[in-house]
């Protein structure tokens, strides 16, 4: 992304609405500028903010006299009176801030939008976890604060060496250059993202391992980490074996997904799953 | 949606956060999937959402590519929802966004009984979702824990300001503006309501919950948490 410096009135509306505070107005040039090196490619100032489409010369003039008289126009917040954001090809590597950024570009890899992966919100379906499996997502970066590749990295060779599986059709498990030691591709490890989800998947009795595993890699990383832990539920809809593991580590989960069961494969070309057997727990 | 599963508060602070949304599985059913989805967001509007969601084209708030400059003394706060269900044109993920629990459990019993093929999902409290199920005579199939932030919290900014951020998971809402936000429903510049509105066009899928937001904003107007 940048800022086109002819039509910008460093009106300063955007520094605000930049997730990871990247856009500041310059005070040689006053014109609001772009630290490339924090931009995540994220299109939040572009999609997100109103356009209007002023005459720059004149808002610029207007802003000019109204500050002698230290007078500020009070406007929308989340407008760019000059329609200065100008979106640019990106090429490889940077490419891939914005396919983990920008959450209405779907990533090629999985054909999913956002963080690209459906988890256990299609697991009726997909049967991606089964009984006597726990899915974990292990999400970085959000909110607000970002993440570089390098740090990811810390926790995919963490989890390779304790000989996780990696979920196949997840964005982060495309672009490890050895699933067998978790290492991500070198050329990528400085980008700066949003945010990613490292997604694996284990028998239950290995969930609090898993757990203590994640509380020590993210000491290492330098940002937040929140984790989703997705269960198949038993016969009665109900979960009563890792809730349990999870409190028992401290955890007292105030928010879920539930998946509530009604789908179901449609498409005639696709293959049933297996059909589980559900016990009551 | 991961981006509704990690909203930072208290199953209690989600009494007025309940998302229902429908998504299809890659190679599974995502085929002639799109008329499915449009009737999920058709169906949504009778019961009276406060947002919906088409994960491509955004929410019913959105911003204006060309704004007319009298937009800054008459902005349109209206949710369309309608438009949201016109401008569905692709597979995706969608989304209806309650503030009441009795027509979220009304949406999701006619849901049921459409039965649509797609996998639908609630995101809110344990509590809301299980009375949703309950009350549509559903039992869950599987089930997303969120266990809060970790890591380098020290990072993150106060309680208020991360409760509406993190209404838009894929970090659209900028904590920055949500701490103005709040500082100009504080020094009496904006209602909750238009301050609700802004952070809301910045959500490109669609879940911000306008309504919680004005209550947050309507509390931190009083008390900073």
């Amino acid at each position: 992304m940048r800022i086109d410096p002819n039509k910008c009135v460093a009106c300063g509306n955007c520094t605000y609405v930049c997730p990871m505070g990247a856009i500041y107005v310059d005070p040689v040039t006053n014109r609001s500028t772009i630290d490339r090196d924090e931009c995540v490619e994220c299109y939040s100032c572009y999609n997100g903010l109103s356009q209007e489409h002023l005459n720059p010369t004149l808002v610029r003039t207007l802003r000019g006299v109204l500050k002698m008289f230290r007078i500020r126009f009070d406007p929308e917040p989340d407008v760019c009176p000059t329609a200065a954001f100008q979106p640019e090809d990106l090429t490889w590597p940077r490419v891939v801030r914005r396919a983990f950024s920008d959450p209405r570009v779907p990533h090629e890899s999985t054909g999913v939008e956002g963080r690209g992966t459906e988890e256990v919100k299609t697991n009726d379906v997909s049967g991606r976890v089964k009984v006597g499996e726990v899915g974990f997502t292990i999400e970085f970066g959000r909110p607000g604060v970002g993440v570089r590749f390098r740090d990811i990295n810390k926790m995919t060779v963490a989890l390779a060496g304790a000989g996780v599986e990696f979920e196949k059709k997840n964005p982060i498990t495309t672009l490890l250059k050895d699933k067998a030691t978790g290492e991500i591709r070198d050329d990528i490890l400085n980008e700066k993202i949003m945010s990613a989800i490292v997604e694996i998947k284990v028998a239950i009795d290995r969930c609090e391992e898993v757990i203590r595993l994640v509380w020590r890699v993210e000491k290492e990383v330098d940002t937040v980490v929140v984790l989703g832990v997705g269960v198949r539920c038993d016969a009665n809809g109900e979960d009563a074996i890792v809730l349990p593991v999870l409190k028992k580590l401290g955890y007292d989960p105030q928010r879920a997904k539930t998946n509530i069961g009604l789908g179901r494969i449609t498409n005639p070309d696709a293959v049933e799953a297996q059909p589980e057997t559900l016990n009551a727990r | 949606m991961t981006n509704t599963l990690h909203r930072q508060g208290d199953a209690e602070s989600f009494r007025d956060d309940i998302i229902v949304f429908a998504m299809c599985a890659r190679g599974k059913n995502d085929q002639d999937a799109l008329p499915k989805l449009r009737k999920f967001l058709e169906m949504a509007v009778p019961f009276g959402p406060i947002n919906l969601g088409d994960a491509r084209h955004g929410g019913a708030i959105r911003p204006c590519k060309n704004m007319n400059p009298t937009a800054h003394w008459n902005r349109d706060r209206t949710p369309h929802l309608d438009e949201v269900v016109a401008g569905l044109d692709a597979v995706t993920t969608v989304a209806a966004v309650f503030d009441n629990m009795e027509k979220a459990k009304q949406f999701v019993k006619a849901v049921r009984e459409a039965d649509l093929g797609m996998s639908i999902n609630i995101s809110s409290s344990m509590e809301n979702a299980e009375g949703c199920c309950e009350a549509a005579g559903i039992k869950r199939h599987s089930v997303g824990y969120s266990l809060g932030f970790e890591g380098k919290t020290g990072k993150l900014p106060n309680t208020q300001v991360l409760e509406l951020m993190t209404m838009c998971g894929h970090g659209m809402v900028a904590g920055s503006l949500a701490k103005k936000m709040i500082d100009w429903v504080k020094e009496g510049r904006r209602t909750p309501e238009e301050a609700a509105s802004y952070m809301t066009r910045f959500c490109s899928c669609g879940v911000f919950n306008p309504s919680r937001a004005q209550r947050i904003l309507e509390e931190a107007r009083h008390k900073t948490r």
